[in-house]
């Protein structure tokens, strides 16, 4: 492949576009899917073969478009957006290809939700059918890879990626240009990168989307990553729990391999990436990298103490880069329009975008995509479109179980890396969600002690036993069984196993405990001392209703 | 104790013994692969027994109590086959604030299990999920591999009635 040939592909790709003047295009990613989006595919295809009219009108199936809440989601070439559409609706669809657009199905797009998105990961998503590599070469596809190959030297990219500022996408918010340049010097018999698609934040699904939605993205970052870190080997490890990304991906490796982009002597520049998927196995704290490297090992996966870190000694001992989905796609465009284009969106210290689950008690949820440095107010009530049911906002969950809950009063924050930790939370993978009246802050620090005290791998102790007192504890709580005496020891085994665990998951296991202590200890104390809960959610109702 | 050389002839003559035997091979025959031979095995079985377990070891030279502490740590491989139908739900941070615990509550009652357990009958294995990233449509519910978004107990009832109507 030269670098010819790939504006070649795209050349007659845009072109074979163009030669059709109607087109549809059908949500076939994981949210869609569930609502019978296949079968509305299935059914516009059947008629526009029964009307013989498959010379002017393609019917195609593409990614993500956000809007999850109101799928199935089609739009169409006449720039129509339609929600809730199902199979008996093709027939009129294709009529009003041609004529009015119909009324009952649009969906505004002239709304905050869409209007107020900036997308860089995404801008793919809901546009190309992903299981086509032609379609992502004509969106200027694999062409940084191709400019890296040809024209950069492994420094420069590096120097491109730095100045980006590009901060790692998994919650941590590492450096990434540090990172790699911590790789590239380590000394090695061979490097490997790998990709974490361990997406294990329950409420959070951005990755799996971008693997659905457009896969090559993360390929071609990956390659430009192995080729900035002098890696040959790549792994994506990836949920078993996302088939459809699975399947997705492995299609994108094939249909790169049989074009020369991945495998050995990539356009004949003498640089060979193999990348193999490695599927997880439910495991939450894989997510953590020693963990991950460990079960791509074929072991348990369970961390082991830092340093070494994995730039120096990771995957099978040799030095290892792991960045997170949503990084890797943050690449291409990066090279392609450069870093300092990069640098000027967002805020000083995070850069870029972030893509977000919006979920809960919010009426627009989905995938969205905003700048670095939107306040968490214009997140809920004007992309998310306020609370249903004229119920009041209570907290918006960050960060998943390693986050917090933060209270109104934190809503004219910044979403940035430093902001949201300053308030007792994390930027964390991208889940955001929405929580109103009705949820019980108690309860919901419960749920997430839950979470973690079933995930603990059980290699230290402060995290093996203590995220099991703190759930006990939580547990008395919500039982109207608890004194003054288990609040002070709630807090003190926070500090104790945010202080001593050895890896992240019991480090920052107290996060949401101590989010909502802070900001709603008011909760916290009607349990146990009035014996009540104010949500209506824990066991006082039944107390309430015997007592009456 | 491995004894190299010598390969262990698979449990049955099972043709699915193949597919697993191929991961083995693809994966370099050694303990590197043992992760991705239980996803085999799993697959093709529905679960993962002890004489599989026990195989594997041999295969892999591996000794048993890696293998089974392998197969226990990871949430996604049972150790006990599933029911005729299941039905997963997701117990996500969206699904919770959304009421998935009212629906597992619901099915715990109706079906006399416990989430992880099968009906006497062997018909409905009730099982949860950490996040099935369908929070968008929240709560959600998997049933025999198929997600339903924004389900109630009503509709939960329903979906379930339908498979002992089936049956009979």
């Amino acid at each position: 492949m030269t670098p010819e040939e790939l504006d070649d592909i795209a050349r007659k790709e845009r072109e074979a576009q163009r030669d059709i003047p109607q087109r549809v295009s059908v949500c076939v990613a994981a949210g869609c899917l569930s609502c019978q989006s296949d079968a509305v595919q299935g059914e516009l295809a059947g008629e526009v073969a029964r009307r013989g009219a498959g010379s002017r009108c393609q019917i195609k199936g593409v990614g993500c478009m956000g809007l999850c809440s109101e799928g199935p989601l089609v739009s169409t070439s006449t720039g129509h957006l339609y929600q809730h559409v199902s199979p008996a609706d093709a027939g009129e669809l294709l009529d009003s290809l041609e004529a009015e657009p119909i009324a009952r199905l649009r969906c505004a797009t002239d709304t905050p939700f869409f209007q107020r998105q900036r997308k860089i990961v995404l801008e793919n998503s809901g546009v190309i059918d992903p299981e086509r590599i032609e379609e992502y070469i004509a969106q200027d596809g694999y062409l940084a890879l191709m400019r890296v190959l040809t024209e950069m030297t492994p420094q420069e990219v590096i120097a491109e990626i730095t100045t980006s500022g590009l901060r790692g996408r998994g919650g941590a918010g590492y450096p990434t240009g540090l990172k790699w340049s911590t790789v590239a010097k380590a000394v090695g018999k061979q490097k490997f990168v790998i990709c974490n698609a361990d997406e294990g934040d329950p409420g959070a699904f951005m990755d799996r989307s971008v693997l659905e939605s457009d896969p090559h993205r993360v390929l071609e970052g990956m390659l430009i990553a192995a080729y900035a870190v002098g890696a040959s080997e790549g792994y994506i490890y990836v949920r078993a729990e996302y088939p459809l990304a699975i399947k997705r991906l492995k299609t994108a490796i094939r249909q790169a391999e049989r074009l020369g982009l991945l495998g050995a002597n990539i356009c004949g520049t003498g640089f060979s990436l193999h990348i193999e998927i490695r599927l997880g196995a439910g495991a939450f704290v894989c997510g953590e990298e020693t963990a991950l490297i460990a079960s791509i090992e074929g072991k348990r996966g369970t961390p082991r103490p830092r340093p070494p870190y994995p730039a120096m000694e990771g995957l099978f001992g040799q030095p290892t880069l792991i960045n997170n989905v949503e990084t890797y796609a943050n690449v291409p465009p990066i090279v392609r329009n450069g870093g300092a284009w990069y640098a000027q969106i967002g805020t000083e210290k995070s850069k870029g975008t972030k893509v977000f689950a919006l979920a809960g008690r919010v009426r627009n949820t989905g995938l969205v995509e905003v700048p670095m440095g939107i306040t968490l107010r214009e997140m809920v009530f004007e992309i998310g479109g306020g609370i249903p049911e004229g119920k009041e906002f209570k907290a918006v969950q960050t960060g998943g179980p390693s986050g917090g809950c933060l209270p109104p009063e934190t809503l004219d924050m910044p979403v940035e890396y430093e902001s949201l930790a300053r308030a007792g939370s994390i930027m964390g993978s991208g889940g955001m969600i929405v929580m109103d009246e009705s949820s019980c802050m108690v309860d919901v620090a419960k749920y997430f002690m839950d979470f973690c005290m079933t995930e603990s791998c059980g290699k230290c102790v402060p995290c093996r036993v203590g995220t099991y007192q703190m759930h006990r504890i939580l547990s008395a709580i919500t039982d109207m069984s608890a004194t003054d005496q288990d609040l002070k020891l709630l807090e003190e085994l926070c500090d104790l196993v945010k202080h001593t665990s050895l890896c992240g998951l019991g480090q920052s296991a107290p996060n949401p405990v101590l989010s909502t202590l802070k900001y709603f200890l008011a909760e916290y104390k009607a349990h146990v001392h009035e014996q009540r809960c104010p949500a209506g959610v824990c066991s006082a109702r039944i107390l309430e209703g015997a007592s009456v | 104790m491995a004894i190299y050389g010598a390969r262990p002839a698979p449990p049955s003559t099972d043709k699915r013994w193949k597919v697993v035997d191929a991961t083995m091979r693809k994966t370099g025959g050694s303990s590197r692969g043992l992760i991705e031979t239980l996803h085999t095995v799993q697959e093709a079985f529905g679960f993962l027994d002890e004489e599989a377990l026990r195989y594997v070891a041999l295969s892999l030279h591996v000794p048993f109590s890696r293998v089974y502490g392998v197969a226990t740590f990871y949430h996604f491989f049972t150790l006990k086959p599933g029911g005729r139908h299941t039905c997963v739900i997701c117990l996500g941070t969206a699904c919770y604030i959304k009421g998935a615990q009212h629906l597992l509550d619901a099915m715990r009652e109706s079906l006399h299990i416990a989430p992880g357990e099968t009906t006497a009958d062997g018909e409905i294995s009730l099982l949860t999920a950490r996040c099935l990233g369908s929070c968008g449509l929240a709560p959600a519910v998997v049933y025999d591999q198929e997600v339903a978004g924004k389900v109630d107990t009503g509709s939960l009832h329903r979906h379930i009635e339908k498979w002992a109507h089936h049956d009979s």
